[in-house]
């Protein structure tokens, strides 16, 4: 999944997010850091870890438990020029501050014309899967994807990770860097192996807004973002074993959203599976559906199929929780359902 | 105190199933995040000893006391915690969402945003006349969140009957309270409001009683709402599993060495309110109580996975 690197060098996504961050740092004395817990306790996902120790608390700022104005200060300090990254512990937390970031943040350069830059980083937790309940659990990809004004990145391994991380501090943008807590590499919760992958050391960029075929086929394509990608790749294994050849695409970003990469693979393959663990209806799934049919429905041999999450508040049950997960054995089932041509039920 | 600490016990014993050696919350038969309430029982009792099962009560993450001091159903509550199908709501809430209509307790996960409902519950009560007061129970790390300023705000104005009482424990995960609010008490910020402050400190059950009883008999007479901080400890981490490097090297020593359940125990001995073998009935009670519902939790089926899909709309 990574490029073909000449390093043994494998980082956890957390750790190359706090190296991504601490370059830049060096680099630039505009970047700074505000979050909850990111300072001494080095982020409550790893992801700051090493930076209080180095940059200081001036730089690395803990703050109170004050969403509303903490996050509307990284638009304010943006504004002014400087490059805040900020965090959101939770991504489910977001009902107490999205004023301050869709309203604000994604906004104001557009109401000012371009004289007014918010280059900002929102970075923030999402995904479930280890029994957080449905406050804690949530990924709302679409909830940010769909307010215009905002970029949106979400990594599925280490190496896009810091890529991302540093095209997303150098745009001049709002970009919002979703991070899943199954990928982080926290053992605290379990973590995805797939995820942690050889990442060089110096500092590179990844175009934000372009997709990438992680897996080439020619019979299916299987469209997903951070976790879904593995359970993708997982699902494409099984499907192999029975003669299937499914390729994968890995999206990496939702704003801007490489649609032409996805109609591309559909146009080869002419089947569509979208993995999306977020919730099933009005959302990300729903638009790589549209962005296919709306372009050439010719093209489809089968109706389109999403393996996502039902719209229900994530439920804390153990067998609850994994009987509404998104994995690769659903997405195998979506696939035999296609080619057998039954209806999706309603 | 004595039926939540045996509670508490035997959950982070029971939590740790399958955690170990490495710890990861996936595992064992209560998955997920834990935040116990060992330290801080006297605010759970001080205050909810005022409360009838009429009044309302809404609680954080960290709840157990305040539910079992509140009257929820204790086996119907580890059940929940289980996440099994005879839990209060067959699983899908599990310990952050613990919710009692019988008793009208309810829980929440997100800081501060139990304050709202608990104004709502107020002034459904005054605008139809009802008997009852709700009582908010936040962290001090609360304190700093938009939701207080304007729960505080829109009671006083309001004039309605509803108690929030500051459960200060003074870390709001890794972060000291100095680090995060700026004045040194937030009962302060009651006068901010226009509303009575006031602290309790050194986590005294009887204090505590006597400003709750205060403040609850003002709702209850119509004259409004009031702030009640009060100097708490958690013996525990914030989550299970939290390391705690963050804490100073002896605080918690010291601070188990004053543990308000034995301190409570030689108050009534000494002041001659219980005898030793009063005090040994009342903690056999509690250690049965609660491996009576321990026992139903194990004991109780998962719901049939289908189920996760009901429950969404009434």
């Amino acid at each position: 999944m990574s490029e073909d690197l000449n390093t043994d060098r494998h980082l956890t996504i957390a750790r190359s997010m706090a190296e991504a961050i601490e370059q830049q740092m060096e680099s630039d004395p505009n970047v700074f850091v505000m979050g909850e817990d990111i300072a001494a306790l080095g982020g409550v996902y790893g992801n700051t870890r090493g930076l209080f120790e180095k940059f200081g608390p001036e730089r690395i700022r803990n703050t109170p438990i004050s969403e509303t104005a903490f996050i509307g200060a990284a638009v304010g300090a943006a504004q002014d020029g400087m490059r805040p990254i900020v965090e959101l512990m939770f991504v489910d937390f977001i009902g107490v501050c999205f004023d301050a970031i869709y309203n604000n943040g994604a906004k104001n350069n557009y109401f000012s014309g371009g004289q007014i830059n918010v280059p900002m980083v929102l970075m923030t937790a999402v995904g479930g899967g280890y029994s957080d309940a449905g406050q804690h659990s949530q990924c709302l990809y679409s909830t940010f994807a769909h307010m215009p004004g905002m970029k949106v990145v979400s990594p599925s391994n280490a190496y896009d990770a810091k890529g991302l991380m540093n095209a997303a501090i150098r745009d001049d943008n709002p970009v919002i860097y979703m991070f899943h807590k199954g990928l982080q590499g926290m053992g605290w919760l379990g973590t995805e192996p797939g995820a942690t992958v050889a990442t060089p050391e110096d500092s590179y960029t990844i175009e934000i807004g372009k997709a990438k075929v992680v897996r080439e086929g020619t019979d299916v394509t299987i469209v997903g973002l951070a976790m879904g990608v593995h359970d993708a790749l997982k699902a494409a294994d099984k499907l192999a074993t029975t003669g299937v050849s499914a390729e994968v695409v890995d999206l990496r970003s939702l704003v801007p959203l490489d649609r032409e990469t996805v109609i591309e693979s559909v146009a080869k393959t002419g089947r569509l599976i979208v993995v999306d663990e977020d919730y099933n209806s009005y959302g990300v799934s729903g638009e790589i559906i549209a962005t296919v049919t709306e372009h050439d429905i010719s093209k489809l041999k089968a109706s389109p199929r999403r393996v996502t999450y039902p719209d229900i508040p994530i439920p804390f049950s153990r067998h609850f929780e994994q009987f509404c997960m998104p994995n690769a054995d659903k997405i195998v089932d979506a696939y035999q359902s296609m080619v057998k041509g039954a209806a999706v039920s309603v | 105190m004595e039926t939540s600490r045996r509670f508490e016990e035997i959950i982070a014993k029971i939590y740790f199933e399958g955690k170990t050696p490495a710890f990861n919350m996936t595992n064992g038969p209560i998955p997920g995040e834990m935040h116990l309430s060992n330290g801080q029982e006297p605010v759970a009792v001080g205050v909810c000893a005022h409360l009838a099962k009429g009044d309302v009560v809404s609680a954080t993450h960290r709840s157990h006391h305040q539910a079992i001091a509140k009257g929820v159903d204790l086996n119907r509550m580890a059940a929940e915690i289980f996440g099994k199908e005879t839990g209060l709501s067959g699983g899908r809430g599990g310990h952050m969402h613990l919710f009692d209509a019988n008793v009208n307790f309810g829980c929440s996960g997100i800081i501060a945003q139990g304050m709202g409902p608990a104004c709502g519950a107020a002034l459904s009560r005054k605008l139809r006349n009802q008997a009852g007061v709700a009582v908010s129970f936040i962290g001090e790390g609360a304190a700093n969140q938009g939701a207080f300023h304007e729960s505080l705000n829109l009671a006083a104005l309001w004039k309605l009957p509803v108690v929030f009482v500051i459960e200060d424990n003074g870390w709001g995960v890794s972060v000291s309270k100095e680090s995060s609010t700026s004045v040194e008490r937030n009962s302060v910020r009651a006068a901010g409001y226009g509303m009575p402050g006031h602290f309790v400190e050194d986590n005294d059950p009887i204090a505590i009683y006597e400003a709750a009883g205060e403040a609850i008999a003002r709702a209850r007479e119509g004259k409004g709402p009031s702030l009640i901080e009060i100097e708490t400890y958690r013996l525990a981490g914030h989550f299970m599993g939290d390391a705690e490097g963050y804490r100073p090297e002896g605080e918690k020593d010291a601070l188990f060495a004053k543990d308000p359940i034995p301190q409570m125990s030689k108050l009534l001995l000494d002041e001659g309110h219980a005898d030793e073998a009063a005090i040994a009935e009342l903690q056999a009670t509690a250690q049965r109580r609660v491996d009576e519902a321990i026992a139903f939790a194990r004991e109780s089926e998962y719901a049939p996975e289908e189920e996760a899909l009901t429950s969404v709309f009434a």
